[in-house]
């Protein structure tokens, strides 16, 4: 499963690292959309093992926290994409 | 004399425009980066889609709210990106880009909005399961689709609408509706009190129906299939029969249920309202809580949708200045008080048209997940039900203590309504007696720094 | 209509429920009454430390006593309350910290307990992740935590099977005593026994005042915060001298941490923890352990127990009122004691006795304004 881009595709490229490895995603873009664009999946739950997609896109469910170099643990859906970020997925 | 309102959706910028025309400048405090709230989410800048493509039929609210805020914004306290993790009487405390700070208030005006209210179904933790919400905030904010076939499941007004955005933006779809023709038959004429609302949702249907896309009403979903990502959904159609469709994302919502941790922390009483099935903040119909300084509007306070929204914001508010010894003539007061009134037979229809199917949360299987978080089954919860059950009836934060339940990052927001129906029918007892869970700061995860700015 | 029975104890915190326990498991008729949920204050809100370093040392033979039941919960109970020996760590950030670390040592070893001091360089180098701050350390090899919302109901469902009676959401309104026997009324009934037992937590002091015996008990409430899971790192349950800060890791990997105190009214009873003293519970765990920085706090919390000026419970039979035992106001500390105060509970109620000193705990040592009987350095740690 991705997340499959359907308008607003004109918009500057940004580059990020996803677990250390080069990608990209356009401006404008939530972590979630520029991870789920990719690859299918943001982290695994601690518990289950389990990959998870992030649920309610809102920064209420918790489920999609990704950690930012830099900027600790962040709530995927509602924080934007910056050039250069270093993205490790837990 | 400071006001705080916290959220600048459809509800707090009206809050905070009645505000600001009697010459204060309230502090307006959102997590988002702009106003607008859910349903009139602005896109981020460099993104070009016309407000039609985005908010349809409500691309006139959108534009004249978003105008509204703008035309604000130099005359309030703006903070943007600040989450309020906890309230006390005479202050907020924040966090918001890296710093911990405080906001005084003599008054607080709470429009906090609302989240989907789901079913946990078994593969519901799925990488491709959102809610429907999220299925909308990814195309209306980010241009995007959360897979390539995509089937909805739940019922109420937003899975229509959705699915139809998804529809119309070309992607396919399919709906299953678990609510039955009959209930929604049976409400006609107060869903027709709804008047336009009421006829878009038609429009909606008929569109998609035009269009070829699949309707199954009275559906029950059973289960959502695939090993490490969504591959497909079973379920049972109106006759009973076993059918699968094939998918790569499923969106699932019945109804909405009011983000209260806010008005839980500041000692409103809440009640439990057999009609929405939500325990809701105890409020005057001008949106006085019994807490003195708070008040509360819009779907954060109780799900009455985004126009009543903005009445509620403006009502509030204007009971706020009547507390500051700013009244408002009462024939203006009675106009507004009149129009949110009548909303109220519409939002009644379709809270009885599309009820959350209590049965089909108590049915959650034993090994399904519930609680996402601490990746705790409905099984457990239910073994906990019967070990532990003492007399008189026992309730949900003592199953949470026992569980784990709840005690996760969401603290219960996602499980809380299915885990509630899953313990009242392990106890035999009624949802309403198996109570709440009780709310503590912060209302979401905030970091353990060294420091501490005062804002 | 009246309840008739052997014993009637008040409160199911885990002095209550272990009493009830013990006394039913010999035969005794018990009935206990909770008005709110069985552990619903200080024992079930605490940090959960199963510690006996630290303590006054006339608690030492109370803790030791527990400590014993601890290790035989599975078997008591039929279940550890996720008890787990990790030890504890109890830390000095400096020279002074460090000397009373020391001067510890002798008042453990005089009641059979074993510590270990840990100087600075092996201190940093057996835990690598402590701040720089720390200087030594005194280790406590059979200490341990527990999950303390699990205790006091697993106490209660024993006693329960045990054949004792249990009302929850049963709130004494009154009480008398007429020579013979104790009559407490509760939520509409009423209920008879010649023993009476108060374990009432914070409001043990009210039930005291009932029969004519003041006691100096004020609400205290702990200031308690709770993490996301994150990697597990942090083995032994930690403490520093002074008790200002307290932090442990689940096996699931919350940490939990505290410091400090809540604020309350027990006249509801509604307790909730402050922002400013979670903010300073989070700085002295940065100093403590530098890379919990930035990992999330999900959860705060609070509740009411009872704080004495001395720091030490109240213990013992009334001073007015033949039947009636005292066991209440634990100060901070009484989560890793409930097992054992039920099981002396029991011994004075049915042997009339118990081998465990109790003359430092006796409800009227504060009687008559004699103030030399305070003592120093109350304590500060919850549990």
């Amino acid at each position: 499963m991705k997340f499959d881009r359907r308008s607003e595709t004109s918009r500057p490229v940004v580059g990020f690292f996803l677990d250390g490895k080069p990608s990209q995603g356009l401006a404008g873009d939530t972590l979630m959309t520029a991870i789920l664009t990719q690859d299918g999946y943001l982290r695994r739950n601690e518990f289950d093992g389990g990959k998870r997609a992030g649920f309610c896109l809102m920064g209420a469910c918790q489920d999609c926290v990704v950690s930012v170099e830099g900027r600790g643990r962040l709530p995927a859906c509602t924080t934007y994409l910056e050039p250069g970020m270093r993205i490790v997925r837990p | 004399m400071t006001v705080a309102i916290v959220g600048s959706g459809p509800a707090g910028t009206r809050a905070a425009e009645v505000l600001v025309r009697a010459g204060l400048r309230p502090v307006v405090i959102d997590e988002a980066p702009d106003n607008g709230g859910r349903i009139y989410q602005r896109q981020p800048p460099g993104f070009q889609r016309a407000g039609k493509q985005l908010y349809g039929f409500e691309a006139g609210k959108a534009a004249a709210l978003h105008a509204c805020f703008d035309d604000l914004r130099e005359r309030i306290d703006y903070r943007p990106r600040t989450l309020v993790w906890n309230i006390r009487p005479d202050g907020l405390n924040t966090y918001g880009d890296g710093r911990y700070g405080e906001v005084a208030f003599d008054q607080v005006i709470l429009c906090t909005g609302a989240m989907d209210r789901v079913v946990p179904l078994p593969g519901w933790t799925l990488p491709g399961v959102t809610t429907l919400g999220g299925a909308q905030i990814a195309l209306k904010g980010q241009g995007c689709a959360i897979g390539k076939r995509v089937v909805f499941v739940g019922s109420g007004p937003l899975i229509y609408l959705v699915a139809w955005q998804y529809a119309r933006a070309g992607v396919a779809v399919t709906v299953l509706d678990t609510s039955g023709f009959t209930a929604k038959a049976r409400q006609l004429a107060g869903l027709l009190r709804g008047g336009g609302t009421f006829m878009k949702g038609l429009h909606y249907i008929a569109w998609l129906r035009l269009h070829g896309v699949r309707i199954f009403e009275g559906a029950t979903p059973v289960a959502i299939e695939g090993g490490e990502e969504v591959a497909g959904i079973s379920f049972r159609d109106a006759s009973g029969r076993a059918r699968r469709l094939l998918c790569d994302a499923v969106g699932m919502g019945w109804g909405l249920k009011p983000e209260t941790q806010l008005a839980d922390l500041a000692g409103v009483p809440f009640d439990y309202d057999a009609g929405q099935q939500l325990w809701l903040p105890r409020r005057d119909a001008a949106g006085r809580s019994p807490v003195a300084h708070v008040f509360l509007a819009g779907d954060g306070a109780r799900i009455a949708g985004a126009d009543v929204a903005e009445l509620a914001g403006t009502r509030a508010a204007l009971a706020v200045l009547e507390t500051l010894g700013i009244p408002t003539e009462a024939s203006v007061l009675a106009r507004l008080d009149a129009a949110i009134a009548r909303h109220a037979a519409f939002r009644r229809a379709l809270d009885n048209a599309f009820p959350y199917p209590a049965a089909l949360a108590a049915a959650v299987p034993d090994e399904t997940i519930l609680c996402r978080c601490e990746a705790i089954t409905a099984g457990e919860l239910r073994r906990a039900a019967r070990e532990t059950a003492m007399p008189p009836a026992p309730e949900v934060n003592r199953a949470k203590a026992f569980t784990r339940i709840g005690m996760g990052r969401c603290q219960g927001r996602v499980c809380g309504p299915a885990g509630a129906e899953i313990l009242a029918a392990a106890l035999g007892c009624t949802v309403a007696d198996v109570g709440r869970l009780r709310g503590q700061p912060p209302v979401k995860p905030v970091p353990i720094l060294a420091e501490r700015a005062v804002a | 209509m009246s309840n008739a029975t052997d014993v009637l104890i008040i409160g199911a915190g885990g002095a209550g429920s272990s009493a009830a326990l013990h006394l039913a498991q010999r035969g005794a008729r018990v009935i206990l009454l909770e008005r709110g949920l069985i552990g619903g204050q200080a024992t079930g809100v605490n940090f959960g430390g199963v510690r006996q370093q630290g303590r006054d040392p006339a608690e030492l033979p109370i803790a030791r006593r527990s400590r014993e039941i601890w290790a035989r919960l599975p078997a008591i109970l039929g279940t550890d309350c996720e008890f787990e020996v990790t030890g504890h760590l109890k830390l000095a950030r400096n020279e002074s910290e460090e000397a009373e670390l020391i001067a510890y040592l002798d008042v453990a070893r005089n009641h059979g307990i074993a510590l270990r001091l840990i100087g600075r360089n092996a201190l940093h180098e057996d835990y690598p992740w402590l701040g720089p701050t720390v200087v030594a350390g005194s280790y406590c090899a059979e200490d341990g935590a527990a999950n303390p919302r699990l205790l006091a109901p697993a106490l209660a469902r024993a006693a329960r099977r045990a054949g004792a009676e249990i009302h929850e959401r049963c709130e004494v309104t009154g009480f008398a005593h007429d020579g013979a026997g104790f009559a407490v009324a509760a939520d509409g009934l009423r209920f008879t026994a010649p023993v009476l037992l108060n374990t009432a937590g914070f409001w043990g002091g009210g039930v005291a005042a009932a029969f004519g015996e003041t006691v100096p008990v004020s609400p205290l409430s702990p200031n308690m915060l709770v993490t996301e899971p994150v990697r597990w790192f942090i083995e032994p349950n930690l403490g520093v001298v002074g008790g200002n800060v307290y932090l442990r890791q689940i096996r699931r990997g919350n940490v939990i941490f505290g410091g400090g105190h809540g604020e309350n009214d027990p006249s509801v009873p509604c307790s909730r923890p402050l922002p400013d003293v979670g903010a300073a519970a989070m700085r002295r765990a940065l100093e403590l352990i530098p890379a919990l920085a930035g990992v999330q706090v999900i959860r705060s919390w609070s509740g009411i127990d009872g704080q004495m000026p001395d720091g030490l419970p109240v213990i013992g039979p009334s001073r007015t009122t033949q039947g009636l035992i005292h066991a209440f106001a634990f100060s901070g500390h009484g989560f890793m004691l409930g097992p054992a105060i039920g099981a002396i509970l029991a011994e004075l109620v049915l042997d009339g006795k118990t081998d465990v000193p109790l003359e430092p705990f006796r409800i009227d040592r504060f009687a008559g304004g004699d103030s030399s009987v305070v003592r120093a350095e109350p304590q500060q740690q919850h549990s």
